[in-house]
């Protein structure tokens, strides 16, 4: 009897565990096969792009810490350097060897959790509490810089919110010592494991050509090989000055992304060290008087130092009518801040361009066809973080 | 007979690679703590609870500026002016509202009388949200302080300009 095909719709989400949050997708399945999956967004909008622009351009630095939470020091300096071009600030050279430090420990972080939570998704339990052993290490040095955890706001315009801790070197020196053992083991238990290897090879394929069609970027868009990086094709905040590679996949399957991100996390480390040898001398923030704060000890006890202080704090300063545009390579692609200024201390209008929304657009095209539990497998090899899709 | 040699090794070689990895980590020393009896140090600069500072002579260091409440980007911070006897101005009013403290720091950065400092003290959860607004008699240290002047002039230098690790 040939009856018609009947498809089945089930909502996946927006409570379930492996959607990383609160993403909700509807599938419709036809017995175990997808048919279309339809991403729902939006139930972690709070508004933060209408919030910046009620608010002065240094007090928005902690509204970008809380889009991608998973990689802080990213979105700081994202905005950081869109309003460091805006307002034609140049920045001391250490503070930029110190600002690409930070940015690639970061992405260390942000790409162990990924690990954690997409092992765990595909049945690696115990990968989960490995990685973030090794996160903590990277956290401390957040600690001990900014003062904060995961809402760090350490980056500011004009340079850093404080200078360096004292112990800086040594915590970084340890973090470049202990992570290679370890990543080595995470190598043994899923690089050739036979299980992992069946979940995610020739999963969730996407094209060069769909990928750029897409617009996708960071390691999804490498996983199919198409070589674009802006830290190579737009190099900002002395990234020029170092030496790395750009991991490439061939395939664009979930397990060429997988080794895209662990050799990631390796070339963040050839650039960490490079930055830690070389880190210069020097003062931690730009000297600009009326637009960057002036260092607490001058407050104190110079006069016009307390004047601008003041002003800043109470005033914020004025940029010029434009705008602005500044993207940055962020762990999970790329990040834009476009900033459009109406010549008042507020910024008129922020767009980001977060990389998890437009990754995330892909997902129907990823499990077109595929099995019901591949769609776990796909949602987490985009590596998405719900405040950033959602802001 | 290439894929039954795949499949052996997998299985002999390749699972008890990561079997091995598992194992091995019974032996190590566990990386947690035994959280509420034993605490993690928090770091020199670590953001928690605020508290105000007083000089050596009790008397407070706040003149109620609103440097910080201009600085706060949550809006937290609530305060009212008033003059003491000498008729230098003090704060009548201060009040934080810690539900919609984002624990930034800005505030310990605006303020030019060294007055307010975000503390260590991270265990201050309540049933109550009235009692998350914290006044200026909660904030202030007590007086006359416990600890010895050398050590809290010392961790003020150290909590401002992040100097140095540990006085040696």
């Amino acid at each position: 009897m040939s009856a018609e095909r009947k498809t089945m719709t089930i909502n996946m989400g927006p409570q379930h565990p492996s959607t990383h949050g609160v993403l909700r997708v509807v599938l419709e399945l036809d017995g175990e096969q997808v048919v279309n999956a339809q991403p729902h967004i939006g139930y972690l909008h709070t508004g933060i792009e209408k919030t910046m622009e009620n608010k002065l351009y240094y007090k928005v630095i902690p509204c970008t810490d809380r889009m991608d939470y998973l990689a802080p020091m990213s979105n700081n300096l994202g905005y950081c350097l869109a309003v460091e071009k805006l307002m034609g600030i140049e920045v001391p050279e250490k503070v930029k060897w110190a600002r690409v430090c930070l940015a690639e420990l970061t992405r260390i972080k942000s790409h162990l959790v990924w690990l954690g939570t997409h092992s765990i998704d595909l049945g690696a339990m115990t990968m989960l509490l490995y990685t973030f052993r090794e996160r903590e290490s990277i956290v401390d040095i957040y600690e001990a810089c900014g003062g904060q955890r995961m809402m760090t706001t350490y980056i500011r315009i004009g340079g850093l919110s404080k200078d360096l801790p004292p112990d800086f070197d040594k915590l970084v020196r340890k973090v470049l010592e202990t992570i290679p053992s370890h990543l080595r083991d995470y190598e043994d238990m899923l690089t050739n494991n036979e299980i992992f290897i069946n979940r995610t090879r020739g999963v969730a394929v996407i094209s060069a050509d769909d990928a750029v069609n897409y617009s996708l970027t960071g390691p999804m868009l490498r996983g199919s090989g198409v070589n674009y990086d802006v830290r190579k094709a737009n190099p900002y905040s002395g990234y020029e000055n170092f030496d790395f590679d750009i991991p490439l996949g061939k395939n664009g399957d979930a397990y060429d992304r997988y080794k895209i991100r662990l050799a990631e996390i390796r070339q963040s480390l050839r650039i960490i060290q490079q930055a830690i040898d070389g880190m210069p001398e020097g003062p931690y923030r730009a000297h600009v008087p009326g637009v960057v704060l002036p260092p607490k000890e001058d407050v104190l006890y110079k006069m016009e130092s307390m004047i601008f202080h003041f002003k800043i704090i109470t005033e914020g300063f004025k940029a010029p009518f434009g705008a602005v545009y500044q993207a940055i390579e962020s762990p999970k692609g790329e990040l834009g801040y476009y900033i459009s200024s109406d010549g008042s201390n507020k910024p008129h209008r922020v767009r980001v361009r977060p990389p998890s929304f437009v990754n995330l657009a892909v997902l129907p095209k990823l499990v077109e066809g595929a099995l019901f539990s591949d769609v776990v497998c796909a949602i987490g090899s985009i590596d998405i973080v719900l405040g950033e899709v959602d802001r | 007979m290439k894929e039954i040699a795949k499949a052996l090794g997998d299985v002999f070689i390749q699972m008890p690679k990561g079997l091995l990895v598992t194992f091995k980590h019974l032996f190590k020393k566990p990386v947690t703590l035994d959280y509420p009896r034993k605490k993690k140090p928090m770091t020199p600069r670590y953001r928690g609870l605020h508290y105000l500072e007083r000089y050596d002579d009790g008397s407070e260091r706040c003149v109620c500026c609103g440097l910080c409440a201009a600085a706060c980007p949550a809006d937290a911070i609530y305060m009212e002016p008033e003059e003491n006897e000498h008729g230098e101005r003090r704060a009548k009013v201060y009040e934080i509202n810690l539900l919609r403290c984002i624990f930034c720091g800005f505030c310990e950065e605006a303020c030019p009388e060294e007055a307010i400092f975000l503390g260590h003290e991270y265990e201050f959860s309540n049933d109550n949200r009235n009692s998350f607004i914290y006044t200026k008699g909660q904030m202030l240290v007590p007086h006359p302080r416990k600890d010895k002047p050398f050590k809290r002039i010392y961790r003020r230098i150290r909590k401002v300009y992040g100097v140095t690790d540990k006085p040696k």
